[in-house]
């Protein structure tokens, strides 16, 4: 469809009629963690992905626009490297996330750095690199839903998931 | 009336900070007091449109919709009309609208013609001079009358400030349902105004940032359906995708060049930093244009495709820089307290809009290229992600009110003063203004 003449003359216009299609695509699941599993520690089968969740912390924190792996989560990272060293046969993705009090772009980067910085202390503590693979979900994926400091806190993280054993 | 208009923006121009007036006459400003800011909104008069059924009525309501919104026109409330127009070829009585100091009067009436196309015919008045200011007609087929309406409100905006309308153009955004921790997310499109809302996929897996091209019918985005984040192309009448490059990880932050032959955006590098790449579309080359360990996303290209904005956070925190669209000359151009993000350089060339965060607010705001000049426009709980009007006077951004449970489209002129809410069923996030259409 196009612009115009005066009315003197005489313009012929054709609409332009949009087709569109839906497109369609794959989706992925979200980890789960001790609460959403309803266990307590112990409860696991040794090795078991529970047993992760449970006895070792699936999760990290982090500071405000910060990758940097907190003493805490220096405890948890040793804690997960010890036991994927025992159980070898998981594969890894590492799940960098932001809080929502950033843009949704620089959010992404984020949280691909908060992934990659805790890859690479797994990595210094014995994990196989070829064992291990990054992805951010920048703010895209809360845990915690409300307006303040107490969701955002819980919400800066990184979340070791197990892929399961040979895939 | 043509003369008191273009005083009045080039009152808002001059308040706005742009300095692309120089087309305009010279008058005396002293007649309007820029410090009490307050823009006179043009008293007009829109009759209903003469059509055998309603849709003379609903074309006349929409362009009183366009030219309310933009917050330099004051359209009159029909009930005040004194002369009822039944011949829009004939002058209309222009005492009857001076007296109710209607300065500009549109009439119009709408017909179908014999292969059932709309034939929609207008003119504008300059009541007070007495003289027709336009005459136009327009055909479309009847789905696309609120095209025809837009496209005359368009038409309207021009003659009475000069500058291009903004109203036959649509938006490209992401349409958000469900609860925050499980939010789904499709890619939609919608004309500027909200209406004829479209949807390109189907919500199964996250999509982000879509832009569109210059130049086609096409958009690109970030999508997460490979399990790997990255940017692609998508023909928005074929529904055709296609995936920009083979980059070793993940790519984002996608927009067009000017010319659309090159998408320019952040690739992941291995140590957990991005850097700015672009690609050509023809040739498929790819060209690193940062080379920093740190986070640099967000570009976006000067008008004429010389320069490139991006945010980097090499200096400790998020702020705007400004390189050669080689990547040379990398420099800083944000320096108020809190940090910056989302640059998005203007269609006119003149300003880089932003999104700053400070205080534990966002805001919206718009700065001369240089970094000089910074203007807040809007300030919110959480919001982000200007895109421009086609003729630089108007932005779109998404904002999340605390509490609200999700974000929400809004515009906001370069003044500041009009801020206005998008209509959404749905919560939207990540608009994208189109050029305006063919």
């Amino acid at each position: 469809m196009r612009r115009i003449a005066k009315l003197a003359s005489n313009p012929i216009i054709v609409a332009l009629v949009v087709g569109l299609t839906v497109v369609g695509c794959a989706s992925k699941k979200t980890p789960n963690n001790a609460a959403d599993l309803g266990l307590g520690g112990g409860a696991a089968t040794p090795g078991s992905s529970q047993d992760f969740t449970v006895n070792v912390g699936d999760r990290i924190f982090f500071d405000t626009d910060s990758s940097a792996i907190r003493s805490d989560a220096q405890a948890t990272l040793s804690k997960q490297a010890q036991w994927l060293n025992r159980y070898g046969q998981y594969r890894i993705t590492i799940e960098g996330h932001a809080d929502e009090r950033g843009t949704r772009e620089y959010n992404i980067a984020l949280g691909a750095r908060r992934a990659a910085a805790t890859r690479d202390f797994l990595i210094g503590r014995g994990v196989a690199a070829n064992r291990l693979k990054t992805i951010s979900y920048g703010k895209e994926r809360p845990v915690a839903v409300c307006d303040d400091i107490s969701c955002w806190s819980q919400n800066r993280r990184a979340v070791t998931v197990l892929n399961g054993a040979g895939s | 009336m043509k003369n008191f208009l273009k005083t009045i923006l080039l009152v808002a121009s001059v308040a706005a900070g742009l300095t692309s007036v120089a087309t305009l006459p010279a008058r005396a400003l002293v007649e309007i007091d820029v410090n009490k800011g307050n823009i006179e909104p043009l008293p007009i008069a829109i009759t209903d449109f003469l059509s055998s059924n309603g849709i003379g009525q609903e074309i006349s309501d929409i362009v009183t919709a366009d030219l309310q919104r933009s917050g330099l026109f004051a359209p009159i409330d029909k009930g005040a009309f004194i002369e009822k127009i039944s011949n829009t070829d004939q002058a209309p009585r222009f005492e009857d609208w001076k007296v109710i100091n209607a300065q500009a009067l549109v009439v119009g009436r709408v017909s179908q013609e014999g292969d059932g196309r709309l034939r929609a015919e207008f003119r504008l008045w300059d009541t007070f001079g007495a003289q027709q200011l336009i005459g136009e007609q327009f055909f479309a087929n009847p789905q696309n009358s609120r095209r025809i309406a837009h496209q005359i409100a368009d038409s309207i905006y021009e003659r009475l400030t000069g500058e291009k309308g903004y109203f036959d153009t649509r938006i490209v955004f992401i349409d958000e349902s469900g609860p925050k921790n499980q939010r789904k997310k499709r890619l939609a499109i919608m004309d500027q105004d909200g209406a004829n809302i479209r949807y390109l996929s189907d919500g199964r897996s996250i999509v982000l940032t879509p832009r569109f091209s210059p130049t086609r019918q096409e958009i690109t985005y970030m999508s997460y359906e490979s399990g790997e984040p990255q940017v692609y192309l998508l023909q928005i009448e074929t529904g055709q995708r296609e995936l920009v490059g083979k980059f070793p990880g993940m790519t984002f932050a996608p927009r067009f060049s000017p010319d659309g032959q090159k998408v320019i955006m952040s690739l992941l590098r291995d140590d957990g930093n991005s850097n700015i790449f672009t690609m050509d579309l023809r040739s498929r080359n790819t060209m690193r244009l940062t080379n920093s360990s740190s986070i640099d996303t967000s570009p976006s290209y000067s008008p004429d495709g010389s320069r490139v904005t991006f945010t980097s956070d090499r200096g400790g925190q998020p702020q705007i820089y400004v390189m050669g669209a080689d990547g040379s000359g990398q420099t800083r151009i944000s320096f108020g307290g809190g940090s910056y993000s989302t640059p998005v350089w203007s269609p006119r060339g003149d300003l880089i809009a932003f999104t700053k965060q400070v205080g534990g607010q966002f805001q919206i705001g718009v700065m001369k290229t240089d970094g000089s000049g910074e203007r807040i426009l809007s300030t919110g709980f959480l919001q982000e992600g200007p895109t421009w009007a086609p003729n630089g006077r108007v932005l779109m951004f998404f904002t999340e009110a605390a509490g609200s449970g999700g974000p929400k489209l809004r515009t906001v002129d370069l003044t500041g003063r009009n801020e206005q809410p998008i209509p959404s069923k749905s919560f939207a996030s990540d608009p994208a203004w189109s050029p305006l259409l063919e």
